[in-house]
């Protein structure tokens, strides 16, 4: 399918899309809705991500938890000022339902979408529930590309007046099984229509630098934008269990080590030894090397060919987003115009 | 085959109630080789409840009668006065010889001893697992005979999500991952390319989402003189 661009000359025109066209390395960041009805919160998180990113992912029922809907809390991100990426899983709405909230979703104002599978609904607070899955992921980027680009619902029939025009955003995990598979597995995603992926949580560079010259071999680097995902690390044990419960993750000892030896100052001491003041003291120092190694991983990551951003997930922390990225070099963050782009950057070249 | 489970005997015997005279009725085909609802299991589950009932000073007729087939009625025939004088029919069959039972003697109660899981095999002594969801379009020809739709937690149809670990699903360490398998068979036979092609959204219409579904064959089917 090829993409067709709008009189302007963009896809979607959305900031992203902008920002990634005239060759800056963007940022996303990531913000989790609250588990209530109460807007304050997405008012408070949207002041501390203003201005340290280029948009912002609102998360669809992550780990199947019923949360604030993405399409009403990024709604609540338009009216702040902030561009929203609308995350869509397949695993709680039919191709009916998605195709309708994503008619809200542009009359709304929102312009980037995330097509995602979905985590099983067992992994949350619902897991009696049934689940939908008429489509998967890679279909959902197909329907939304031709959506845009065909001016087509799923079923053929053409849209009765303005078609929605979003920007294709599809995920990608470089490090699942089967391992090899992965980088077709992206190449499918690009097939289908996908303008930009963002990754998985990377702590292993090497590994990643692998996976990409896999993906530029494919040559999909020059066919889709693709922002590394990164996220700071709270403490030791959030990096060991991620080692060892999260699928896809793959976490060097060295960095379970760094963060360790950020808190060596209270080491041997069981949590009820440490004064609530230690404790405060000891998590602070922790999250400051959380924040140090993910300025880092952002920096080498930066410099593997194809990479076109990066996609900071620092859930339930977004305080630590301004210090990442004015960290890493990457503010303030460039105002691109609306205007027809100068030259259409091609996903590879920046 | 299908494969079912027993209910357990409280849940039975709540389904029994106060009836007096029970009738237990087994299958001899799916549930009795998964050892849910054959002969053997309908005397035991008859025994289990003329216990329950002489413990709890109950004063209850329970038999038990096998037939091979209770999913076709001219099996169900055979037994039809036994049926018919019951108060309550204990049906071991799946769920589709209760529904027999129940269609065929539209006066007699009929209630289910066993749980239907599934259309699946047993993989070892003991081990049953599922294999097919009966959509209605087969596409296994895609898969390396590997079916996606009953065995990816998902029902993905374009390859694994980023759940899949050490060929287990997201779901369960116990669960194989069912693109890990489709992979590696398709590796192995030569024929990875078919992994490549986007396949488009299924046709779930062929599948229950379209509603009840029914086979005519009108090539099979009696002439009006033959009826
Ligand atoms: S593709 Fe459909 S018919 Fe074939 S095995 Fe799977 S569920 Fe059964
Ligand atoms: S881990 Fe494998 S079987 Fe489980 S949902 Fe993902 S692709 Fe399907």
């Amino acid at each position: 399918m090829t993409a067709r661009a709008a009189d302007n000359g963009y896809l979607s025109g959305s900031n992203l899309e902008r920002v990634l066209r005239a060759g800056h390395f963007a940022v996303t960041a990531e913000l989790g809705p609250p588990q209530s009805a109460d807007g304050d919160v997405i008012r408070r998180k949207a002041a501390l991500l203003k201005g340290n990113c280029d948009a912002v992912n609102i998360t669809d029922n992550q780990t199947a938890i019923v949360r604030m809907s993405s399409i009403g809390a990024g709604t609540i991100l338009v009216q702040e000022g902030l561009e929203p990426v609308i995350q869509m899983t397949c695993r709680d709405r039919n191709r009916l339902a998605i195709q309708s909230d994503l008619l809200g979703a542009y009359a709304l104002g929102m312009r980037n979408v995330l097509c995602l599978t979905g985590d099983h609904q067992s992994f949350g607070n619902h897991p009696t529930a049934k689940n939908v899955f008429d489509i998967d992921s890679i279909q959902l980027v197909q329907m939304v590309a031709a959506m845009r680009d065909e001016g087509i619902f799923q079923c053929g029939e053409p849209f009765k007046g303005q078609e929605p025009r979003f920007f294709v955003g599809a995920a990608a995990a470089p490090f699942a099984d089967p391992v090899e598979f992965r980088p077709y597995r992206l190449a499918k995603k690009v097939k289908a229509g996908a303008d930009f992926i963002q990754t998985q949580l990377i702590y292993d560079v090497e590994a990643f630098r692998k996976y990409m010259e896999k993906v530029r071999e494919l040559g999909l680097h020059e066919q889709t934008y693709i922002l590394a995902g990164v996220g700071p690390l709270k403490s030791p044990g959030m990096a060991r269990y991620m080692k060892k419960n999260v699928p896809g993750i793959l976490m060097p000892d060295e960095i379970i080590e760094r963060m360790q030896a950020a808190g060596a100052a209270w080491a041997g001491k069981s949590k009820d030894e440490l004064t609530p003041e230690e404790k405060k003291a000891r998590s602070r120092a922790w999250r400051e090397a959380g924040i140090r190694i993910c300025i880092e991983l952002i920096q080498q990551l930066r410099e593997i060919e194809g990479v076109a951003g990066v996609h900071i997930m620092a859930i339930e922390w977004e305080e630590a987003v301004e210090p990442i990225v004015s960290g890493a070099g990457l503010l303030p963050r460039p105002v691109v115009e609306t205007s027809a782009p100068q030259k259409a950057a091609s996903p590879g070249g920046s | 085959m299908i494969v079912a489970e027993q209910k357990t005997l409280d849940e039975i015997k709540s389904l029994v109630g106060d009836a007096r005279k029970v009738l237990v009725v087994g299958c001899g085909t799916c549930v009795t080789v998964c050892f849910a609802g054959g002969a053997r299991e309908a005397a035991i589950v008859a025994t289990s409840l003329r216990m329950a009932s002489r413990l709890e000073g109950v004063e209850r007729d329970v038999t038990d009668v096998t037939v091979q087939r209770q999913c076709e009625w001219e099996y169900l025939d055979g037994i039809g006065e036994k049926i018919s004088e019951a108060d309550v029919v204990l049906s071991l069959g799946c769920g589709i010889g209760v529904q027999a039972i129940a269609e065929h003697f539209p006066d007699v109660w009929v209630v289910p001893g066993l749980n239907t899981s599934f259309l699946g095999l047993p993989t070892e002594q003991g081990v049953w697992a599922e294999r097919c969801a009966a959509c209605g379009d087969c596409i296994l020809g895609l898969t390396g005979g590997i079916c996606p739709i009953a065995r990816c937690s998902k029902s993905l149809l374009n390859g694994p999500c980023g759940g899949s670990e050490d060929g287990h699903c997201e779901i369960d360490p116990e669960i194989p991952c069912a693109w890990q398998l489709i992979y590696e068979r398709l590796e192995r036979m030569g024929r990875l390319d078919a992994l490549f092609e986007i396949q488009p959204p299924k046709d779930w219409s062929t599948s229950r989402d379209g509603g009840p579904r029914k086979i005519v064959r009108a090539d099979l089917r009696l002439s009006p003189e033959e009826e």
